[in-house]
């Protein structure tokens, strides 16, 4: 499978990939690790008439601890936030999502930034940006701007993300010492969950569905429930709460809702080890 | 739109002028005639494409040429040793043949090979992690394990050169 023809450019620096996305306007895309964006090319799904290549601009691969965030550039791998002491020790959730996409070889190309970015509902990472509260800082001509997790993801592979702008972090909040688990259910080691929970216990609590809608999904009701201590079975008993699960030939949607509650409680009784 | 590639393949400077949408798996199987890289699923599931870049595993059915200007691509070609010896991680397949068909294997040796750069003696937990980007159909995986395991026991073996 060959994609379609288009134009390469490579981008420097944040400032060079704003001055592309202006100039090339539409029908350009931003090319980080290229695993998400790739397969659908050469599928022909998606036909850009430039790519851009971001792999390049250094200053956008890092993990650093900022007061209570621990911000994470968004070219930073997968492979690299699976790695860091930083991230196993305030953000042990994050550090374990990223070592479950995929396998190594993705891993060690496929970048954070371009995984929320991308915004799969059946993804693993845009699941954990939720349950932790994450904050995503986007840049444009116009400076840069701040959004939650929550709104970030609009609809399905639709992120916030508007023409002529580009992820450049993610703002997690620390997460230190608390409760944590991420149920992942597949047929095969590699494969995208068929349902997957990511439950973040502690101060801040949430709880995120992987596969569960047509974007990546926080259960709304079932995290405030949570953060009033109600008891797990409360819990289970709101986490399908606007859900809106796809039926496929792994699962019906009374499986997916099913699946969805037997992982959140086996989330709680990892969590609590 | 074509591009100037410059990749260094197996410590060669290589250089060609390729359309933009050229795959690294095309360049190095069409441009370079380096056909002991394989492509199996093309959908970045089976690891048949796996190389090293910069001495880490990567399928390049994924990634474009003209995307990896700044760093050392490892072919199954560029596996052996300066005398021509198998490397530890070939001779482990040969010794403990993992392999029937040998479609999955350079892709198998490079990912196990990379496995072994960072974790000189893993458990066969650890080789087993290692390798879910790796779908053999023929072998029940057991004998690549046990071959994996081969190489770490014998990370100094050389069969003297190619007699």
């Amino acid at each position: 499978m060959i994609p379609a023809q288009f134009d390469y450019v490579e981008a420097t620096s944040v400032a060079d990939a704003i001055r592309l996305l202006a100039e090339h306007g539409d029908e350009a895309k931003l090319l980080a690790g290229g695993h998400s964006l790739i397969p659908l090319m050469k599928l022909r799904l998606v036909t850009p008439a430039t790519l851009i290549d971001v792999t390049h601009i250094k200053e956008l691969s890092y993990i650093k601890e900022e007061g209570n965030n621990i911000v994470i550039g968004a070219l930073t791998r997968h492979r690299d936030i699976e790695e860091s002491d930083l991230v196993k020790k305030h953000l042990p959730l994050v550090a374990h999502v990223a070592g479950e996409v995929g396998d190594p070889q993705v891993r060690n190309r496929g970048t954070i930034g371009g995984s929320l970015v991308h915004g799969d509902p059946a993804a693993d990472l845009p699941a954990a940006a939720l349950a932790t509260g994450a904050t995503m800082v986007i840049a444009g001509k116009n400076g840069e701007r701040r959004i939650s997790a929550q709104d970030f993801f609009v609809d399905f592979l639709e992120t916030d993300v508007q023409p002529g702008e580009i992820l450049i972090a993610i703002e997690f909040p620390k997460h230190t010492d608390a409760g944590w688990a991420y149920e992942k259910f597949v047929r095969r080691a590699m494969d995208y969950s068929i349902v997957g929970v990511a439950l973040q216990l502690g101060a801040k609590p949430g709880v995120a569905l992987v596969n569960m809608s047509n974007k990546p999904h926080l259960a709304v009701s079932a995290s405030q429930a949570i953060g009033k201590g109600a008891a797990i079975a409360d819990v289970l008993a709101v986490i399908n709460d606007n859900t809106n699960p796809p039926e496929d030939l792994n699962a019906t949607v009374e499986y997916r809702q099913h699946l969805a509650r037997v992982l959140t409680q086996r989330a709680f009784a990892t969590a609590s080890k | 739109m074509t591009i100037r590639t410059a990749i260094t393949v197996n410590g060669k400077d290589t250089s060609r002028e390729v359309e933009a949408r050229t795959l690294l798996v095309h360049y190095l199987r069409e441009e370079l005639g380096l056909t002991g890289t394989h492509i199996g699923c093309d959908t970045s599931n089976c690891g048949a494409c796996t190389v090293l870049l910069d001495g880490e595993a990567a399928k390049s059915c994924t990634i474009f040429a003209a995307q990896i200007h700044d760093c050392h691509v490892t072919t199954i070609e560029g596996a052996a040793q300066a005398d021509g010896s198998f490397s530890p991680m070939q001779e482990g397949f040969r010794q403990e043949h993992g392999l029937q068909c040998g479609y999955c294997t350079p892709g198998m040796i490079m990912a196990s090979t990379a496995l072994l750069t960072e974790n000189p003696n893993p458990t066969e937990e650890e080789i087993r992690h290692a390798l879910e980007g790796n779908l053999c159909r023929c072998t029940g995986y057991e004998m690549i394990v046990n071959a994996v395991r081969w190489a770490a026991e014998n990370p100094n073996f050389t069969s003297g050169g190619v007699k």
